[in-house]
């Protein structure tokens, strides 16, 4: 706790090597935008916030950029701020570190509340290129990381065992779940 | 040091032979990390078995879609559960997102049964609730125990000054986790630390994220994170930073020389998992606990590794 609000000066303020500025809020007011979020799994509690801050002063991210504040984020959504959620680079931010999701005094459950987001935001198609690529990976290999014949290599000389991968169920969930639309189909 | 929490929480029973979680990153990224695992597990009583068709644990899903994301993670705990074992996993994110899972699923019976339909759809398989996960340090600070640990010592590691990096999903959400420790003031791994006769110093923002989730969506924003842990852990004098996740280690040790040549600075911080530092106490090698892998080398953990081999 004692790392959070550092004074300016300090290594925190040495420490943000991106972009600082504040995205501008426009955009229309949107009513169903919060509805819709408190309908995805994870989103139910947002309108129990009562914009205390615990979050983005407990946030890690937030120490190390403005560019990510979780308060703001659930206030732009309450106000029905559409777009300019969905379309933003922030939702992408939180690392999931749960440091607000503990503390939040409302149990707003803000981890979970911004898995929904981008849920939300995913649906309406707009998913970080990173997590398309993951879920292309997911689909062909099963894991994050392939196992290839020289990651066997070398467990096997570190007296560990081989991994087969077995990818097959893991592309069925993508599939069923409608995933593959993401991604693409270029290799069926 | 009593723990005010153990009387109040419910730990459900776990047996002494678990399925092994390897998840994507340690099989591949923190082979020193599973190797240390399974000989301290084996030297301890705690049978590992391989369960090969694992896959992802669902973490990097939920950010996608929810559904899919809980999908895999009833997935592999059916798996686990085919084999009538519980899971010990290593990595805190698939431990984390597992037990969650494994929460929600053995709560919510609807939700337990949509989740079915769609899971034998998919794969045939189906999910009973009838498993816990745990993560493996939590295995060796609950099951194993802290005066079984301080027996198996062989090796004085005093004079080690450690600090101890819980992480996240270790922790949290603590419901998932049984509430097992204290987010806000952790000491579990203190206390696993302590029983090795070396010690466990305070530093700032010990509670701080290793920003790995956030690797891929903004790296420079990432590694601003693990900046600020090393660049503490180094004004404390540690000998080493100690860790519990694959994950952890690729912000803090495979990145460290990144980070160092972005702000142009040197911190040359030791990052060691907690299943080395425990094998190396118990008189094992450096090499039967990975210690060659790791990327920062710690001239104090050679010497003693060296003791040990010497005694043993």
């Amino acid at each position: 706790m004692s790392s959070r609000g550092s004074p300016p000066g300090d290594l925190t303020d040495a420490a943000i090597p991106t972009d600082q500025t504040v995205p501008p809020v426009s955009g229309g007011m949107d009513p169903t935008f919060v509805a819709e979020i408190a309908a995805e799994p994870g989103g139910e509690h947002i309108r129990r916030c009562f914009a205390c801050g615990t979050c983005t002063a407990s946030c890690p991210v937030r120490e190390v950029t403005e560019r990510y504040n979780p308060r703001r984020i659930i206030h732009m959504a309450l106000l029905g701020l559409r777009e300019p959620v969905l379309t933003s680079d922030f939702i992408w931010l939180c690392s999931t570190c749960y440091s607000c999701h503990e503390r939040c005094p409302q149990d707003v459950r803000i981890t979970e509340l911004m898995h929904a987001i981008k849920n939300v935001a995913v649906r309406h198609g707009h998913i970080h290129p990173s997590f398309r690529t993951q879920v292309d990976q997911l689909r062909q290999h099963g894991r994050l990381y392939d196992i290839t014949a020289f990651e066997n290599e070398r467990r096997v000389e570190q007296g560990l065992p081989a991994i087969t991968e077995q990818a097959k169920e893991i592309a069925a969930i993508v599939a069923a779940t409608g995933l593959d639309e993401l991604v693409g189909t270029q290799d069926g | 040091m009593g723990d005010p929490q153990a009387a109040k929480r419910h730990v459900p029973h776990v047996s002494g032979r678990y399925a092994l979680y390897l998840g994507c990153t340690a099989p591949v990224r923190a082979l020193n990390y599973e190797r240390a695992a399974r000989v301290t597990a084996a030297r301890l009583g705690i049978e590992l078995v391989d369960v090969n068709d694992f896959g992802c644990c669902g973490f990097p899903l939920k950010a996608v879609q929810h559904d899919a994301a809980l999908l895999l993670s009833a997935r592999n705990l059916a798996l686990a559960e085919e084999q009538g074992l519980d899971v010990c996993a290593l990595c805190s994110s698939c431990t984390g997102t597992l037990a969650e899972a494994n929460h929600a699923l053995q709560s919510d019976e609807a939700l337990r049964q949509r989740t079915n339909q769609a899971l034998e759809a998919a794969t045939g398989h189906r999910y009973n609730g009838t498993i816990q996960v745990r993560h493996f340090v939590r295995v060796l600070y609950e099951q194993v125990g802290l005066d079984r640990i301080r027996q198996a010592v062989t090796v004085d590691l005093s004079g080690l000054r450690l600090a101890a990096h819980y992480g996240c999903h270790y922790l949290k959400p603590v419901d998932a986790h049984d509430r097992f420790d204290d987010p806000e003031n952790p000491s579990s791994l203190d206390r696993l630390i302590t029983a090795l006769g070396a010690e466990s110093i305070y530093y700032e923002g010990r509670d701080q994220c290793c920003g790995g989730g956030i690797l891929g969506a903004d790296e420079n924003t990432a590694l601003a994170m693990p900046r600020l842990k090393l660049e503490r852990v180094a004004a404390a004098g540690a000998d080493a930073l100690v860790i519990v996740c694959p994950f952890c280690d690729i912000m803090y040790e495979l990145q460290q020389r990144r980070i160092e040549r972005i702000y142009d600075t040197r911190y040359n911080v030791p990052v060691v998992f907690y299943p080395q530092l425990l094998g190396l106490a118990m008189g094992l090698s450096a090499e039967e606990v990975g210690l060659p892998l790791n990327r920062v080398k710690s001239k104090k953990l050679m010497e003693i590794a060296g003791d040990g081999r010497a005694q043993g």
